[in-house]
């Protein structure tokens, strides 16, 4: 099992015949992802790679092929008419990989995807990556490896560098989300905190946060409250100097708030684990987690939530 | 992208906003002449992308024309936070009855415009809002119907208690409103809002910040753009598609990702040493962008040590290692280099490295904790 997405996952690639569009896809299709369609207007009724059919719209998409998932590759000027696009076609989760995005338009795009019952992941992200049953995005699938570990993150190749360690160390990924790290985004870290809680595969969460805004903070509070789950967590910018953009546009400290220090303060008041540094993630996960133990039907769930109780 | 004091009040005035007369001077003899026509007592203002002009000396009175062209001459050409002053603004010293805040941002948690005031105006907003939260109001607009009327009106009535004064603050809300929107701002403030001593609400100053995302699509605002008050390398950098912030340290890091760059410069910390920068080469893998980014790197005198921490996905260590070689066949590094390399065609990347005479690592905390080394024996 896995959050957001799985096997049973029909994507549909916006943007298929560009240049980021086709070299993902077929990284895609190479890790199994079930790339049902692409979308290029004016290229309807050729095939990519000689197999996946592409359409001019995402409703011919969707009627042809079922889609219930939506990769955006295209240009940042096309970006957001994308996300309107697939909304009106009725994909239910929107992975939108294109940085650049004006900050204005997402404060649109939002209440049209919300209101409208869909779920967006992004802009400016790595997307998803379920190991071993499918990947929407461009998280590397080499460095992936199935498991009871749910990652989720505002920051790509940092990402990357922790994911990595667990599988480096034999510590598989049930899913890997990389929110993105602009101001506005549409899936953040309380979201994904929520489902990984929900899902019986995943045993423990690991979050990554960076300087910038108050959602670490609001992700603290829901994880003292609601998550019983071991967390272990790690915030990037402990260097970074006040009123300067860090190349994210969410990465700015401003006043006394969004401060990594200050970040860390909170996430380890809600009994969060938190990592000095990359390298630490695994054995701070290997502690909350104790020794994996295989009990018949209970797994090793309860141990572990166990151990989140008493660091608490 | 930030925008001068005196290109954002232009914006302002170009809504119907309120704004004080005044012109931008370059030379101590431009702000004489601009004094004269002004009459009176006037304000000398440098326009200069940092905070505390004030305190830095950079916001000067002067009684008369002659005065101004000395409190300009003592202000254009000096530093503030690294910056040099190249232009000043000269406007009328206003009569101020009482002064207010009032600022639109984009809130993250409501994900919409957030139309703020204080009737603490004039001083820093984000120490009123540490210090006392209670005297700043705020609502959160829905972009697709904007700043309505009624909304204004009780935000004004937050600043005056007479509706005569109340009307003009929250016309002057929403043309604010308008400004931001059609800048693609990401914070537009005016600190001090004022009432003059005959009654009228006017905007002292003016600060706005343009979304970098939407300079793409309004070539106006883009052209507003003054590189001469940005520090070079930042410009260089920015012009090869690099992102580069500049810091005091002597670990010049070049890294692919905003993250993992910050991540690496914590680490640099982590094991005693200091970051020079922060440098993010992006997704792509352009060996020329290497190129580029070494020479920002090395142009840095306080740099002792240069860092490579690369995790290749979409960058391609093969590509990032080209790099490295065709810089320093053609500039000398004068220092150290450690390079840490992972991830897509790392092996490719090492054999390059390896018959260019370099070696590299695969692992973070080993490279870094041996930049760190290297550039405490050169220091």
């Amino acid at each position: 099992m896995s959050i957001f997405i799985n096997r049973g996952t029909k994507l549909v690639v916006q943007g298929i015949t560009g240049r980021d569009g086709s070299f993902h896809a077929k990284q895609m299709l190479e890790y199994g992802t079930k790339v049902v369609a692409g979308v290029t207007p004016g290229k309807g009724g050729q095939k990519f790679e000689g197999k996946v059919p592409i359409f001019d719209t995402v409703a011919d998409a969707v009627a042809a092929t079922g889609a219930n998932t939506s990769v955006i590759y295209v240009p940042s000027r096309f970006a957001v008419d994308a996300v309107y696009e697939a909304v009106d076609a009725g994909i239910s989760l929107i992975v939108c990989i294109t940085e650049g995005v004006p900050v204005l338009d997402m404060t649109r795009v939002m209440p049209y995807v919300k209101e409208r019952g869909a779920r967006l992941v992004g802009p400016n992200c790595p997307g998803v990556i379920s190991p071993g049953e499918s990947k929407v995005g461009i998280i590397p699938g080499q460095i992936c490896k199935p498991g009871k570990v749910g990652v989720v993150s505002r920051s790509g190749t940092l990402t990357y560098e922790i994911i990595h360690q667990l599988t480096q160390n034999g510590l598989g990924q049930s899913t890997c989300v990389g929110i993105g790290g602009d101001p506005i985004i549409g899936t953040n870290f309380i979201d994904c905190l929520a489902a990984f809680e929900a899902d019986p595969n995943t045993e423990a969460i690991v979050m990554i946060g960076e300087i910038g805004g108050t959602d670490e903070q609001n992700a603290a509070r829901y994880v003292a409250e609601r998550v019983k789950k071991p967390v272990v967590g790690f915030i990037a910018g402990q260097t970074a100097p006040p009123g300067r953009r860090m190349g994210h546009a969410g990465a700015i400290i401003s006043g006394s708030s969004g401060t990594a220090a200050e970040k860390m303060a909170a996430l380890k008041e809600a009994g969060i684990a938190v990592m000095a540094r990359p390298a630490d993630v695994v054995p701070l996960l290997r502690e909350r987690l104790g020794a994996p133990r295989k009990r018949a039907g209970g797994g090793v769930k309860r141990s572990s939530r166990r151990v989140a109780k008493k660091a608490r | 992208m930030n925008l001068h004091e005196y290109q954002a009040r232009a914006l302002l005035k170009a809504a119907g906003i309120p704004v004080p007369d005044g012109e931008v001077a370059e030379t101590p003899e431009d702000a004489e002449r601009i004094a004269g026509r002004i009459g009176g007592r006037v304000v000398v203002k440098a326009q200069v992308h940092a905070g505390g002009r004030g305190k830095a000396g950079g916001v000067k009175l002067a009684n008369d024309p002659a005065d101004a062209r000395v409190k300009a001459g003592q202000i254009i050409g000096m530093t503030i936070k690294g910056l040099r002053v190249n232009k000043v603004l000269v406007a009328p010293a206003a009569d101020i009855a009482s002064e207010s805040y009032l600022g639109v941002i984009v809130d993250r948690s409501t994900q919409r415009p957030v139309v703020m005031v204080s009737p603490a105006g004039g001083v820093d907003i984000e120490e009123v809002a540490a210090k006392t939260p209670e005297k700043i109001f705020r609502i959160a607009v829905d972009p697709r119907y904007g700043l309505l009327p009624h909304q204004a009106m009780a935000l004004a009535f937050k600043l005056y208690r007479g509706v005569e004064q109340a009307r003009q603050a929250a016309t002057i809300m929403r043309q604010l409103y308008d400004v931001f929107w059609s800048a693609g701002a990401s914070l537009v403030e005016i600190n001090p809002l004022i009432t003059t001593k005959d009654g009228n609400v006017v905007a002292l100053d003016a600060k706005l910040v343009v979304d970098d995302n939407e300079l793409e699509r309004r070539p106006a605002i883009a052209a507003l753009r003054d590189s001469s008050a940005e520090a070079p390398a930042e410009v260089k950098a920015r012009d090869a598609g690099l992102s580069y912030v500049k810091l005091d340290g002597q670990v010049g890091c070049c890294v692919n990702g905003a993250g993992l760059a910050m991540g690496t410069m914590d680490l640099v910390k982590y094991y005693g040493g200091e970051p020079a920068n922060f440098l993010d080469i992006g997704g792509s893998s352009n060996p020329q962008k290497v190129v580029t980014a070494l020479q920002i790197i090395t142009a840095d005198p306080n740099v002792k040590a240069i860092l490579f921490n690369i995790f290749g996905g979409i960058t391609r260590c093969d590509d990032v290692a080209n790099g490295i070689v065709t810089a320093t066949k053609q500039l000398k590094l004068n220092r150290p280099i450690v390079i840490r390399l992972t991830g897509t065609n790392e092996d490719l990347a090492m054999k390059i490295l390896k018959d260019a005479g370099f070696s590299a690592l695969t692992d973070m905390d080993e490279a870094v904790k041996r930049a760190v080394e290297l550039a405490k024996e050169a220091a």
